[in-house]
């Protein structure tokens, strides 16, 4: 109790002391590269948010003078604001799309688009769901498409041979990415799905829903899933080539489809143009393996980020100099 | 059936219904506060206060979320005051009574309870774009500024009603001026009043999260701000943040985090709760 009194005093009285003239804490790296200075601002997806702050974290170490920030306005708003010149690096879960690509060219923005990590889906179930290993693509649009409202109510409905059980759908609510890519890749058009599911933005609320009920079917990003793999269990999904279980393997080589995808940053040719921004890249790509799985993403393979390295370095030649 | 024996029976039902309802409040705030002390309490450390933000959850700390927020709250607290006792004073006791009053009167009070995003998006493009602050600070506190104007004003207006007019008027008796009499009588009294209303603002502001993220407020932000041109994150946007992310280890630092949020509003509640106390004892009429 007394170190939380302390702490308390410590934070009010100190307060404005530190607001003041505090941040040099950022400097700690020493042995670092001090030759470079600068800002550089990045927003996008709030996906690849974890990754980028833990480069940024990492590259404290290497660089301490530049000053990364990071925001989490979505990959459209990240791109609205990339498209303005008001950040030089843009982190996305999708590829550009063709409007904003276009903004990009009106406003004389070049840029280079790498692939960071993969990010997995996994469909889950309770523990004691004993019926159920595997689901195709087929039998999960018949679950979550529009028209299963009020009509498929029930296991059996799924597949002969399921059991005469309640079908109770735990998914992310429709303002996330997450909901957004599911609904793409299985019902085949983004943002179109039932109603008439469990909703949470936090799918820590529906990690809990999906193990405290025998007959839940949910699906969320695959960290989640590794974080709590004892309370849930893990749905096989059935592409066309057979049913495959989403790990770092499946992932990686691609084998688990459709659910699962890239991740993306993007580079302004102003960055390219700034010694500070090409040596984050460079730092980023180099570490992106590491740190992906570190913050519960499936890395690339090692021959994937040579190539992204070498695309971002023709593209900082080619605009290095103009 | 007797209707006295009705009478009784209503009056001492709707006793159990207050009392209940009254319990129900208390009870959820007790329970949200006890479990968000359970989970959170013994993260907080000195370490936990000074540390930047990190990818290890053990090793993250709000230092740059809570000199943010205390910048965000001073600088709002230096453009709203002023604002919005000025127009209070002006609009209690100056304007004419008219039919515009009567408008401007209806639309302030209006203006309460517009949702917080409106704000940020009037923030994004007058103070962002327009007068090219970017996501700084000041943008952050322009921002939060118009959102608690309207309850600043109304705030003051109240006060000052509140003082009775046979004060003033002995006052204009003696022969002071308008301002004399504000000066001297008025705002004294109402003093009380003004404070608690500003305090109570302000602690709407700090738990603010959506305007800000709007106007550009950072995620991550690994240096605390200097000057009020810098980029800037508070805490509400560390602990919405640490709720999403899929390690057990930051819903930790979230309740962590929400528990020095909750110390700083109630803090600010306090200050209110004595000032408006200190200034019942200072008027005697």
């Amino acid at each position: 109790m007394n170190a939380i009194i302390k702490s308390m005093i410590f934070l009010l009285v100190g307060g404005f002391f530190f607001a003041a003239c505090g941040g040099d804490a950022s400097s700690r790296g020493g042995n670092g590269d001090n030759a470079l200075s600068g800002k550089i601002e990045i927003d996008g997806s709030s996906t690849v948010y974890p990754i980028s702050e833990a480069i940024a974290e990492e590259f404290r170490e290497v660089a301490p003078d530049v000053h990364v920030t990071i925001g989490v306005s979505g990959t459209g708003g990240g791109f609205r604001k990339f498209s303005r010149g008001e950040t030089l690096i843009s982190d996305a879960s999708r590829p550009i799309k063709d409007e904003e690509a276009k903004a990009c060219q009106e406003n004389g923005i070049g840029y280079v688009e790498l692939e960071v990590a993969y990010d997995g889906l996994a469909v889950v179930a309770n523990p004691e769901n004993d019926w159920c290993d595997y689901l195709t693509v087929e039998e999960l649009k018949k679950i979550w498409e529009p028209e299963a409202q009020d009509a498929v109510k029930n296991w059996n409905q799924v597949r002969d041979g399921f059991p005469d059980a309640p079908l109770n759908l735990f998914g992310p609510g429709t303002a996330s990415g997450t909901f957004d890519y599911f609904t793409e890749a299985i019902v085949g058009e983004s943002g179109r799905s039932r109603g008439d599911y469990m909703p949470s933005e936090d799918d820590h609320v529906l990690v809990q829903g999906v193990a405290g009920d025998k007959n839940a079917l949910g699906f969320f990003g695959l960290a989640y899933f590794e974080e709590n793999a004892d309370k849930l269990k893990l749905i096989a999904v059935d592409g066309g080539e057979g049913p495959v279980k989403p790990s770092l393997e499946t992932v990686m080589n691609g084998s688990y489809q459709p659910l699962s995808r890239p991740l993306f940053i993007y580079v302004s040719s102003e960055g390219a143009r700034r010694p500070e921004v090409v040596k984050f890249v460079e730092f980023y790509l180099n570490n992106a393996a590491k740190i992906a799985e570190d913050v519960g993403y499936v890395p690339a393979p090692q021959s994937e980020y040579d190539e992204q390295l070498k695309k971002f370095k023709d593209f900082v030649a080619r605009f290095r100099n103009q | 059936m007797n209707s006295i024996w009705w009478n009784r029976f209503l009056d001492k039902a709707f006793r159990v219904v207050g009392i209940a309802s009254t319990l129900i409040g208390l009870v959820l705030l007790a329970f949200f506060i006890g479990s968000i002390l359970e989970e959170g309490l013994h993260r907080i450390n000195l370490d936990f206060l000074t540390n930047l933000p990190s990818r290890k959850p053990e090793k993250a700390g709000i230092l740059t979320a809570w000199a943010g927020t205390l910048w965000v709250l001073a600088l709002t607290a230096l453009i709203s005051i002023p604002l919005g006792v000025s127009a209070g004073i002006y609009l209690e006791e100056y304007a004419r009574k008219g039919p515009l009053g009567k408008l401007l009167e209806v639309n302030i009070t209006n203006l309460a309870g517009v949702p917080s995003v409106i704000y940020g998006i009037l923030g994004l493009e007058m103070f962002a774009r327009t007068f090219r602050l970017g996501g700084s600070l000041l943008t952050g506190a322009l921002t939060l500024s118009l959102l608690i104007l309207p309850i600043i004003i109304v705030a003051t207006r109240e006060a000052i009603k509140a003082v009775p007019n046979s004060i003033r008027e002995a006052s204009y008796g003696m022969g002071a001026t308008r301002w004399q009499t504000m000066r001297h009588t008025v705002l004294p009294a109402a003093g009380g009043g003004i404070a608690t209303g500003i305090i109570l603002a302000l602690s709407r502001a700090v738990g603010e999260a959506a305007p800000l993220i709007v106007v550009g407020a950072l995620a991550y932000v690994p240096f605390t701000p200097k000057t009020p041109m810098d980029d800037f994150t508070v805490l509400p946007i560390q602990i919405f943040n640490w709720t999403s992310r899929p390690d057990p280890g930051f819903v930790i630092n979230a309740a962590a985090g929400i528990i020095i949020l909750l110390a700083i509003t109630f803090l600010l509640n306090g200050i209110a709760v004595w000032l408006r106390y200190r200034w019942q004892k200072k008027v005697n009429w």
